[in-house]
């Protein structure tokens, strides 16, 4: 029997401001000291007041715009409220009835071709406090992450597979990555996700029993936890047991979900509207604003490079991955294009050479740029086309770039390499290879045209290859004409 | 000449200008008065008599260096909900019996900017939760008029240490009525000013739609010097808005003639005491001889205020009070568990009246019941502001009565939440509609004061200002002080 898979992701990621979503402490809390972060307000004291951080906002529109959503005018903050020891006031500041952003949309490379995801709502809320277990069985707190503003990204159960799912997680992660709404830093939790996925035989209307797969940080273990639990699922199917609807984790150590602790109760989060916050009344003006502060996001940047500047779709897709490399590459064609470099050869340099030295060294292309500039790959290439020099020297050159940080053209100045081009050094060279070589001469002119590459080698030889073997065959050629 | 405990603020501002006394005189002169009476008045929680005294001196410093600031070496005391750096500040609950807040109220920040000489902290009932302040985890304060009788609440202590000398001006907070109902049964002055007016940040929130920090004098003009200096936008609260703040001491010109002041028939509810009514109808005809035009008006909801602010409130404070766990500060059960250490500190922190209303609201809030009540009651709670808004096209002020009596006997109602709860039935409406109110005493029964009740619109603290101090101006109710002693059942 074949099986049919539904899969739907609450992926949480948090929102890059430089204070928290209530309160004026630094959000940069990694590597902080516990509890340094933190004022009465993120701490739940006694009297303290939440105001709300407008950027936190403005960057949780921006995102919905991105995932093409619709803002929603009215914006009313809520109180979800539980007790645990890192929730600070009890409740949890979240958005219930009137969300942020509603009804978007992300597309992927579905398995069987392009699939857009469609998203129910993305809203705002606060991030917890981190508990730490210490051996003797006790618990500390640390509330830096306390009020940390946080997106909650819920999209409909589209995804068919884990495979989609990742691919969909990678989506959102590029996405908000690239317009500067999250660091995509999974390892520390900026970026995580819950999975809900249910399995039903083929031809069954009503979806199976919904399990949640909580705190899922990172593509592989999606996958991979996602994978497991539907095989478990079908094997229960298959023996005839009951899918009981259930919240379970992922172990990597076993390879397994595992069921979490049951609540013997219905949790009921007895939502209201937050009082201490008035609702927030946004604008069409304050819209179109965010609007205007959205970037070329990458799926239409990679459909123009390839339109514009005829690139690969391999190619554009690779030069479309992180905004850096892609801001990086326009700039280095924009300069290209007024030596004449075409925008192909920007790109091969990147992908190859440069792609190449950042793997060598392990660091971001931000970091790099500030040695290699943009503007120093359309001046290699135009270099290399001007036969200034060969292609053995201006990867030399630019490997030179990469590292020193100075112009190409400087260093084949200061290092001379420039090939021995056309003019009285060359002609000199091709004189004296003649003369040195009367044998490779007489076979030349005997009709045994090859020989002249070995005259070639000499010259080439000479130069200690900086030559233009063309200018060199050019000369020589010449040269035996003449006599 | 006056004992220097008997000054207004108004007066004291004045002697301490022209040099007549020095902060340090005024200050030992309330601490000794203090400690005189508190045995049996029992107003404080906490007396800051070493930090007073220091304030005081600095307070004389500054003056010698010219300084003018608004309240500069006035004594005040301050409600125990409000945090106070470095001063306990317990609620009047178990709860926070030994919790040293780590910063001050807005409030209480501008206070202390303004000059103010921080006397100590006042009793309650628990979290503001109550009418008497025999909610207190602590202690019961006395009505000073008559020791057997409660001093009103939630704001009692910060009521009776006015009326009965202790300070010259205090700091109470109104939920539904505790800062008016105290302000009537004390004989004093008191004002709830428009939500938004001033910053409730710092204050320890009850129910956050609602509380709202206010003034308590012994005159309308100790309110007004008072409210200049704590209202207005503060950035740590969302809720207090950008509204320009006037000059309050400027709008008591004493003319009230052709300001139109509605009473409506429905707060004069059935079982008001007699001489309660005939108090207040006398002091609106006060106002009419002072030129005012007095119509009967209708606020047609108002018998719904009382369910309604019985849902919302309790369902706003069983949030507010979550963040008593035990974990950061405040009284810890130890426990076997995160949640069984939760349950034993919530159980033995918090006394009967307040589980009862995070039970309640509770139930309001939970799934299945939220439409039927929570949300239902801030249906109501539209039509309520609605009655009102469509009065203040016709009128510029409501005058009312305060509570349907004057103060009961300790013990009265304790037995007997419902009975309790109908003490707000007169104050708790404008709470619902964000509206300010003023208290000024207006007669007497039993030998206890009657408040006379005043409704403006909202952020209009002017007008009503203005309406109390002409009337100050013409009558001495609010003269009249307690002798403080065991047997005063006679007095008045
Ligand atoms: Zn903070």
């Amino acid at each position: 029997m074949e099986y049919l898979v539904t899969i739907g992701l609450e992926v949480h990621a948090q929102i890059l401001t430089r204070s928290k979503m209530f309160c004026g402490c630094s959000a940069d809390y990694a590597n902080a000291p516990p509890n340094t972060h933190v004022c009465p307000v993120c701490m739940g004291l006694p009297g303290a007041l939440p105001v709300p951080n407008r950027r936190a906002i403005e960057l949780a529109a921006l995102t919905g715009l991105a995932l093409n959503c619709r803002i929603s005018h009215e914006n009313v903050i809520s109180r979800k409220n539980y007790f645990y020891a890192d929730l600070p006031s009890g409740y949890q500041r979240s958005q219930y009835d009137d969300p942020l952003c509603v009804d978007g949309w992300v597309e992927i490379e579905g398995d069987n071709g392009p699939k857009r995801i469609r998203l129910t709502r993305v809203h705002i809320e606060e991030d917890t406090g981190k508990l730490i277990h210490t051996n003797d069985g006790g618990s500390l707190v640390d509330f830096n992450r306390a009020g940390v503003p946080l997106m909650e990204i819920v999209s409909k159960p589209d995804i068919s597979s884990p495979e989609e799912a990742r691919r969909y997680f990678q989506k959102l992660r590029q996405i908000l990555v690239w317009i500067g709404v999250n660091s995509g830093d999974m390892e520390s939790g900026a970026l995580r996700c819950d999975a809900n996925v249910s399995v039903r035989p083929a031809g069954q209307q009503e979806y199976g029993a919904k399990v949640e797969i909580k705190n899922i940080n990172s593509f592989r273990f999606l996958e991979r936890a996602l994978a497991y639990e539907i095989e478990r699922q079908i094997r229960a199917l298959k023996a005839g047991e009951p899918i009981v609807q259930s919240t379970r984790g992922w172990d990597e150590a076993s390879g397994t979900t595992v069921a979490q602790r049951t609540k013997e109760f219905a949790e009921d989060y007895r939502y209201f509207p937050e009082p201490d916050i008035p609702p927030l009344r946004l604008t069409d003006a304050w819209i179109a604003e965010r609007r205007a502060e959205l970037p070329e996001l990458p799926d239409a940047r990679r459909r123009r490079f390839i339109e514009e500047y005829g690139l690969t779709a391999y190619d554009a897709s690779v030069l479309t991955d992180e905004r850096a490399v892609s801001d990086f590459y326009e700039q280095a064609v924009a300069a290209a294009r007024v030596r004449g470099v075409t925008p192909k050869d920007v790109a091969n340099w990147m992908t190859g050479e440069l792609f190449r030295l950042l793997k060598e060294t392990g660091e971001p292309l931000e970091s790099a740029a500030h040695r290699l500039r943009p503007e120093y790959i359309g001046e290699v290439q135009d270099l290399l086309n001007q036969g200034v020099i060969t292609r053995t020297s201006a990867k030399e050159a630019f490997e030179a770039s990469f590292r020193e940080g100075r112009s190409p053209a400087r260093i084949v100045a200061e290092r001379g390499m420039a090939v021995i081009g056309a003019g009285d050094a060359l002609t000199d060279l091709v004189r004296q290879a003649i003369a040195n070589n009367p044998k490779a001469v007489e076979e030349y002119r005997r009709g045994k045209v090859t020989a002249i590459k070995y005259l070639i080698g000499q010259v080439m030889k000479a130069t200690r290859g900086q030559a233009n073997p063309q200018a060199v065959q050019q000369a020589l050629e010449q040269e035996l004409a003449r006599e | 000449m006056t004992p220097l405990y008997q000054l207004t603020v108004a007066q004291a501002r004045e002697a301490l200008t022209r040099g007549e006394i020095t902060s340090v005189e005024l200050t030992e002169a309330l601490l000794a008065r203090i400690a005189a009476v508190e045995p049996k008045v029992r107003a404080f929680l906490t007396i800051d008599a070493d930090g007073a005294r220091a304030q005081a001196q600095a307070a004389d410093a500054r003056r010698a260096a010219s300084d003018t600031s608004p309240l500069l070496g006035i004594p005040i005391g301050i409600k125990d909900v409000i945090s106070t750096q470095g001063l306990r500040t317990t609620c009047a609950s178990k709860m926070l019996e030994n919790y040293i807040p780590v910063y001050d109220a807005t409030a209480v920040a501008r206070l202390k900017t303004a000059g103010a000489v921080i006397l100590g902290k006042l009793n309650c009932d628990e979290f503001a939760m109550g009418s008497s302040t025999e909610n207190s985890a602590f202690q019961q304060t006395r009505n000073p008029w008559n020791l057997e009788r409660v001093p009103g609440g939630s704001s009692g202590g910060s009521a009776a240490a006015v009326a009965a000398g202790e300070a010259p001006a205090t700091l109470g907070t109104d939920t539904g009525g505790s800062i008016r109902q105290p302000a009537a049964f004390c004989g004093i002055t008191g004002l709830k000013p428009t939500y938004g007016r001033v910053s409730r940040y710092g204050l320890v929130a009850f129910a956050s739609s609602l509380d709202q920090i206010g003034p308590m004098a012994r005159t309308v003009r100790d309110c007004a010097i008072v409210l200049q200096v704590i209202a207005g936008e503060d950035p740590f609260d969302a809720t207090c808005t950008a509204h320009p703040v006037p000059d309050y001491e400027a709008a008591l010109t004493g003319d009230i003639r052709g300001l139109r002041i509605g009473v409506p028939r429905e707060y004069f509810v059935a079982g008001m005491q007699p001489e309660v009514e005939a108090a207040v109808r006398a002091a609106i005809e006060v106002l009419r001889e002072q030129g005012a035009e007095v119509l009967e008006i209708s606020l047609p909801h108002t018998p719904y205020a009382l369910p309604v602010y019985y849902l919302i409130a309790p369902a706003e404070a069983s949030a507010n009070l979550a963040r008593f766990d035990g974990v950061r500060y405040g009284l810890r059960v130890p426990g076997e568990s995160y949640f069984d250490e939760l349950e034993r500190t919530r159980g033995a922190g918090f006394g009967p009246e307040v589980r009862r209303r995070i039970m309640l609201g509770t139930y309001a809030l939970s799934a299945g019941y939220y439409d039927a009540y929570y949300k239902r009651a801030q249906q109501v709670r539209t039509l309520i502001r609605r009655d009102y808004q469509q009065a203040f096209e016709q009128v510029d002020v409501i005058a009312a009565p305060t509570a349907p009596t004057v103060a009961f006997k300790i013990g009265a109602h304790t037995d007997d939440p419902l009975a309790m709860y109908l003490e707000d039935v007169c104050t708790l409406p404008l709470n619902l509609a964000g509206l300010p109110g003023l208290v000024v005493p207006c007669g007497f029964a039993e030998g206890l004061p009657i408040g006379l009740q005043l409704i403006g619109r909202a952020f209009d603290e002017e007008t009503l200002l203005r309406v109390g101090d002409a009337y100050q101006r013409v009558t001495d109710w609010h003269t009249r002080m307690p002798e403080v002693r065991e047997d005063n059942s006679t007095q008045g």
